[in-house]
């Protein structure tokens, strides 16, 4: 192990190792530390320039204000709308290519293969103009729909690269075997290699989810309304309406981000699972 | 021989010729029309003048003639460059962390949930946070520059801070990506070379150097690439935090091919469409180096 166990060092190093833990991170997240105070100060402290000290009470009532006051409860159960169905869009479609071009060993195999990475890495903007266009024409501009296409699209290019390294990890023979008994291609998806992708398709899920709740971009070129409006560009115009007022803004801010914040507590193996691929020889 | 048996016959023959395209084809469409398409359509519309709605009009190198001549294409490029060069920072950075972590106490895994947190947060949020923090008046950071120097600095509305203001932002939740890539090679470290270096007498730096970090490499790797691409990628938080402001000096390529684009005093698709390009370009640059060495490793499988 690296670096070396604590449990081996001084006693003095021990305990100043425990204490310097808490410490370490209390300044790593103070600018969430200060939003979360922030965003239960009362209003009138803010008023009386008291940012630091120890709020005069708990406010909840920021919380209420903010479903009260704004649509934010709307632009969440957009943000649902949006991303519920790209996860199960994105994984279902990238279960079928991962397992193409894991199992297949056509030319073009590799070249493919690489098209969905390389696709995966490129700047959005290079996107934004036809893909705008293209949703304007079908008529899906200001939709939950239109965001949820090429949410699908995109993240299929990612969700391939793990199903396809995550399938070729799989015991080929199994597939051989299954083969030879004469079972056709599709049942060897449908009922040998599908069942032992659920830890791969647990991570992708709420790796997809996460990306796709927390994009910005793509919320503000594909919708303009409030109707179809994700919470992430909401928070943004709302920032713009509650000036300088900062309880509601940290209120927001926590509001908006707590759904993927649980997703993440929650699926905390799934989700290093899935964002650390490749990062060991294994 | 009837014609349903003919065609069994046929797809029992041809079945694994067929089946990967079959597979292939629902995702390779959508990415096809999503992705790879509206690629080339970029660079074809980046030769015309377009506000959107109207007709194309064919300008050939027209917009980007006009970039060469447009002093905010080169601040943002310059800061494009800055980002690239301090957000490798977070490299380091998440190493010294994961480092730091790697013990196991009491309470260990959730201080390791804990600072890998500001990963999972979407970068409006933090923005904001970030916005706030750098508040002049009430600002947490501000209030403790102003308590070390005695001056304030609005950190956001001065054109020397503004971008790096905007960079420690990002590298907070990109700190905390490397530090989990970083956390997860050093689970997986081969014991007995490290127990052999230390036989050797190999300490600290020099064991972390000659046996640690080569065992590290693929992490290192693939954070290389998601820190690249994130910093060349950068949109968000200078949206948030600045809109490029003051005066551009924040601008980066991304932001400002969005403003052009969907200017408020007009589209000009075509012009934000080259802007694109040239951001294209320069990713295409690491993307083609990060591929090449994907292929190698393939080949080495």
């Amino acid at each position: 192990m690296f670096p070396t166990p604590i449990q081996k060092a001084s006693p003095a190093a021990r305990i100043g190792y425990q204490v310097l833990l808490p410490v370490a991170l209390m300044i790593w997240l103070i600018p969430l530390i200060g939003v979360a105070v922030t965003s239960l100060r009362p209003a009138s402290d803010l008023a009386a320039g008291n940012y630091f000290g120890i709020p005069s009470g708990l406010a909840f009532e920021n919380y209420a204000a903010v479903f009260r006051d704004s649509p934010i409860g709307w632009y969440i159960l957009n943000s649902f709308k949006v991303t519920v169905p790209t996860v199960i869009g994105a994984v279902a479609l990238s279960c079928l290519t991962g397992f193409a071009l894991a199992v297949y060993g056509f030319r073009a195999n590799l070249w493919v293969f690489f098209a969905f990475v390389a696709g995966n890495f490129i700047p959005f903007q290079i996107l934004m103009v036809p893909v705008r266009d293209m949703t304007l024409r079908a008529g899906m501009y200001d939709t939950t729909l239109g965001l949820v296409l090429f949410h699908i699209a995109f993240q299929t290019g990612f969700c391939t690269l793990f199903m396809r390294n995550f399938i070729k990890g799989l015991p080929f023979a199994l597939i051989e075997s299954a083969r030879v008994e004469g079972v056709s291609e599709w049942r060897i998806f449908r009922y040998i290699v599908l069942p032992l992708m659920r830890p791969a398709i647990a991570a992708l899920s709420v790796l997809v989810f996460t990306f796709v709740w927390n994009d910005y971009f793509w919320a503000t070129v594909l919708v303009q309304g409030q109707h179809a409006m994700p919470v992430t560009a909401g928070l943004y115009s709302l920032n713009g309406q509650w000036v300088a007022a900062w309880h509601l803004v940290s209120a927001g801010s926590i509001v908006a981000a707590l759904p993927p914040v649980l997703m993440f507590f929650l699926m905390q193996r799934h989700f290093i699972a899935g964002l650390t691929l490749g990062a060991t020889k294994g | 021989m009837s014609d349903t048996a003919r065609s069994a016959g046929f797809w029992k023959r041809n079945q694994l010729k067929i089946a990967p395209w079959a597979f292939l084809a629902p995702g390779a469409i959508m990415f096809l029309l999503y992705v790879l398409i509206p690629i080339v359509q970029s660079v074809w519309i980046s030769f015309h003048d377009w506000d959107g709605l109207g007709d194309k009009v064919w300008i050939g190198l027209g917009n980007y003639v006009e970039l060469l001549d447009d002093d905010t294409f080169y601040v943002a490029l310059k800061n494009n460059l800055i980002w690239l060069a301090l957000y490798l920072l977070a490299i380091p950075m998440g190493l010294a962390t994961a480092l730091f972590l790697n013990q196991t106490v009491w309470g260990i895994r959730l201080y390791k949930s804990l600072f890998f947190f500001p990963f999972v947060i979407s970068q409006v949020v933090v923005g904001l946070m970030f916005t706030w923090f750098y508040a002049p008046d009430f600002g947490l950071f501000s209030q403790l520059i102003k308590w070390l120097t005695g001056t304030e600095i609005a950190v956001l509305a001065d054109e020397r801070f503004v971008t790096l203001g905007i960079i420690v932002a990002g590298l907070w939740p990109q700190t905390a990506y490397c530090m989990i890539l970083y956390l997860t090679g050093l689970n997986n470290l081969n014991p007995e070379q490290i127990e052999a270096a230390r036989m050797d007498n190999a300490r600290g730096w020099r064991l972390l150097w000659h046996v640690i970090l080569p065992q590290l490499a693929p992490a290192t790797f693939i954070a290389m690439v998601v820190t690249v691409i994130g910093a060349l990628r950068s949109f968000d938080l200078v949206s948030i935090m600045t809109a490029g402001g003051p005066y551009g000096s924040s601008q980066v390529l991304s932001y400002f091919m969005y403003e052009q684009a969907l200017s408020e005093y007009g589209y000009r698709m075509g012009y934000g469409a080259a802007i694109a390009v040239v951001l294209f370009l320069i990713m295409m640059v690491f993307i083609t180096l990060f591929i090449v060495r994907m292929i190698a490793q393939e080949r080495n499988r």
